[in-house]
């Protein structure tokens, strides 16, 4: 009898359990199983597969692509986990590949840390999984190594997600937010605000419907087809939390120069804009999480936006501004109004006004 | 978009300012001193400083922030009583938004939230009616507050809790009146204003009627106002002409949705559950006359202020802070000896750098770009030379 033993011990972990409870983070069997079934079944790659406590990559394979390493973390907490256009899982992944691509780096690896809390549906998990994969095919990464920890229900929401990346960075490339210059143009990638418009529709709690699509995707092809027709990007970041405002605001202090930028050319969706008249908000701080903010010499304007239309992320690009001189450290709008104000950075969360 | 784009066409804002700048040509004393007019309704002058209207106007025209922002003129002993209710064990407190950054003498909503006690953000007082439905045994507290505009809502909120029978429900009431204290305004001393741009929203409840006094005992023009950039414009263009033809009567810019009579369910509705105190505080204008509500003794069982001790202390607003002469037009928020540097949206000192349509906070997060680069500029000298 004790022959078969070795046999059913290697079997591969298969996890029969309808919810996540405490055992699978107890570090046995059950939690095996989990990681076993869910993870690496659903990531399948080598690293992963080899289930050491570390991903080991050969240092020629990065140092092939450039001189240097760019590393960056996020943690994803969204609520709802689900939302239109995507999830917890591919926003996880996307949000991170594109942490990477705009410092102008070739995304390779990520990690991914789950924090989950106990009840979640299994049924569930696998969904985030699966999205994490499709996502990170689409970016052309793999996920090569992770931690699960299950916590008491009240202690997370749900499931938080950390993922860690790795690309590497051509000699080629040097984009820093320091380095807008007067004479250089801002361009985007697209429609603003559609995942923080997302996010409010599938809350729910402003009773407001509506079918907005978040704009989770990786943008690494993109801005490596735009670097390919336009090298010299001075400037480049993703304008997540606090929207294209704050990311110009972040240029325009660190550069020290003025972002004039017209109302009439920003792209906003018809709906986007009903929401935030509703609300009162300000698509130039809705958060994206596939919006790209660019400033390059005007002299590559039309090269980087044909590149980034010929992409299916950046189809409704546009250039939205300009850099001048003075006054310093400010964001310009030139209101479709005619009039002109400040767009200054964003103190706490955009709240709605109330009368 | 329909229904708004139309109300923002630059090209009839155009032919506007034009029509105001011949109009300003004929009135005389504006060779001497400028043509101050005062808006006296927070969303206004969130929409003027979004919009970038000062700048299209001639600059003879002054345009004065009024204390219209519910949020800003809260003082600072009432968000300690609010402080107070909140951190109460048994106590949910719901509130909008923009009222959990007002800081109290020790702390604001936000910080008492973090501190342990259950502050939630509401956008509706219903939404508070709901959470006392679902929290049976908690108290839930709605933080009521706003000119009339707000008043009707909350109004029927108690008239339906009543109507639920529900007993775990109260209103913190801090709701306040625009006549008393746009009459308050015109009876201090060193006033220079020329006409008022009126509230739209607060018209829609209580209609033109109230209004009629600023014409008949003070002589000065109103116009009641839309909130989109052309309505404002139109109504500076109504204003400077009554101003240019010696005129002032209280005209409706704003037909489209204010009735001359208001709201008669909305004002049954107020009528029914509030009535006036004898005085409320403001923070920077003082105490006024009349100038707030208080739920009747039918009501008192969702009078939180009855229910629960509160402190009721009466707190001096801070010396270095100026709100009080902003909100009266006699400097501009970036006259004052605090704007920008102790008193930034991040830090809030005054009442009026609080919430996103006080005035200083408009000034400072949309800005009046010549004024506050002339600022800037004086600034830096000081502290070169220091």
């Amino acid at each position: 009898m004790t022959a078969s033993v070795p046999g059913m011990r290697k079997r591969s972990g298969v996890l029969r359990a309808e919810t996540i409870n405490m055992s699978h983070g107890g570090g046995g069997k059950a939690m095996r199983d989990l990681i076993e079934d869910v993870f690496i079944g659903a990531f399948d790659n080598n690293e992963l597969s080899m289930l050491e406590d570390q991903a080991r990559i050969e240092l020629s394979t990065l140092t092939a692509l450039g001189d240097r390493l760019a590393l960056t973390t996020d943690s994803y907490v969204v609520d709802p986990i689900f939302f239109n256009g995507g999830d917890i899982g591919k926003l996880a992944v996307c949000g991170t590949v594109n942490d990477l691509a705009v410092g102008g780096a070739v995304p390779l690896y990520l990690t991914c840390g789950m924090i989950i809390e106990e009840g979640l549906s299994v049924a569930d998990l696998r969904i985030i999984v699966a999205s994490m994969k499709a996502a990170a095919d689409a970016a052309g990464v793999k996920i090569v190594t992770g931690d699960t920890k299950v916590v008491d229900r009240g202690a997370a929401d749900k499931v938080f997600i950390n993922t860690a990346g790795v690309g590497v960075i051509s000699k080629a490339h040097k984009i820093s937010a320091h380095n807008a210059k007067p004479g250089d143009v801002v361009l985007i990638n697209g429609y603003i605000g559609d995942h923080g418009a997302a996010i409010v529709g599938a809350r729910g709690d402003l009773a407001i419907e509506n079918d907005i699509q978040s704009d989770c995707q990786p943008l690494n092809k993109l801005i490596q087809s735009l670097l390919q027709a336009c090298p010299n990007v001075h400037c480049m970041r993703d304008a997540t939390r606090g929207g294209v405002g704050s990311v110009l605001n972040e240029f325009a202090v660190s550069s020290g120069v003025c972002f004039k930028l017209r109302e009439t050319s920003i792209p906003v969706r018809t709906e986007v804009r009903g929401m935030c008249e509703i609300l009162g908000l300000d698509p130039l701080y809705l958060a994206n999480e596939g919006k790209v903010v660019v400033v390059l010499p005007k002299a590559d304007a039309e090269a980087a936006l044909a590149a980034m239309k010929s992409n299916q992320y950046g189809v409704n690009s546009a250039i939205i501004g300009e850099v001048t001189d003075a006054p310093t450290d400010t964001v310009i709008l030139q209101t479709s109004f005619g009039g002109e104000r400040i767009v200054d950075m964003l103190v706490g969360d955009q709240l709605p006004r109330i009368c | 978009m329909k229904y708004v784009d139309e109300f923002r066409d630059p090209v009839l804002a155009k032919s506007l300012i034009k029509q105001i700048n011949i109009l300003v040509e004929q009135i005389d004393f504006a060779k001497e001193r400028p043509i101050q007019l005062m808006e006296f309704c927070g969303g206004h002058t969130h929409t003027i400083f979004r919009y970038g209207i000062e700048q299209l106007l001639p600059k003879c025209i002054e345009l004065v922030h009024g204390p219209g922002c519910p949020v800003c003129v809260l003082p600072m002993g009432r968000v300690d009583d609010c402080v107070s209710l909140a951190e109460r064990p048994e106590v949910i407190f719901t509130t909008f938004g923009d009222a959990m950054r007002v800081p109290g003498s020790k702390k604001s909503l936000l910080q008492a939230k973090a501190d342990g006690a259950d502050v939630r953000m509401v956008y509706s007082p219903l939404d508070a009616l709901q959470l006392a439905h679902k929290y049976k045994d908690r108290e839930v507290i709605f933080f009521a507050l706003g000119f009339e505009t707000t008043m009707p809502s909350t109004a029927l909120t108690v008239l339906q809790a009543e109507a639920d029978g529900l007993e775990n429900f109260s209103l913190f009431c801090n709701h306040i009146t625009t006549v008393p204290t746009i009459k308050a305004i015109l009876d201090s001393p060193g006033m220079q204003l020329d006409g008022f741009v009126a509230p739209g929203h607060v018209s829609m409840v209580v209609g033109e009627q109230p209004f009629h006094f600023v014409c008949e005992k003070y002589k000065k023009p109103i116009v009641i106002t839309g909130f989109e950039p052309l309505d404002i414009l139109q109504s500076i263009w109504l204003l400077i002409k009554q101003i240019a033809e010696k005129r002032c009567i209280v005209e409706n810019q704003y037909a489209r949705v204010v009735q001359p009579d208001g709201n008669f369910p909305g004002l049954d509705a107020i009528s029914r559950v509030f009535e006036l105190r004898e005085f409320f505080e403001w923070r920077g204008l003082g105490s006024i006359d009349h100038s707030g509500v208080r739920m009747k003794d039918d009501y008192a069982r969702f009078d939180a202020e009855r229910k629960f001790p509160v402190p009721n202390v009466r707190i001096a607003d801070p010396k270095s802070c100026q709100c009080g002469e902003v909100l009266k037009g006699v400097i501009k928020p970036w006259q004052c000896k605090v704007f920008g540097s102790q008193c930034t949206p991040e830090t809030p000192m005054g009442a009026l750098m609080v919430s996103s349509e006080g005035a200083c906070a408009a000034y400072y997060n949309f800005g009046n770009l010549p004024e506050l680069m002339a600022l800037k500029a004086e600034r830096e000298k000081e502290e070169a030379l220091s």
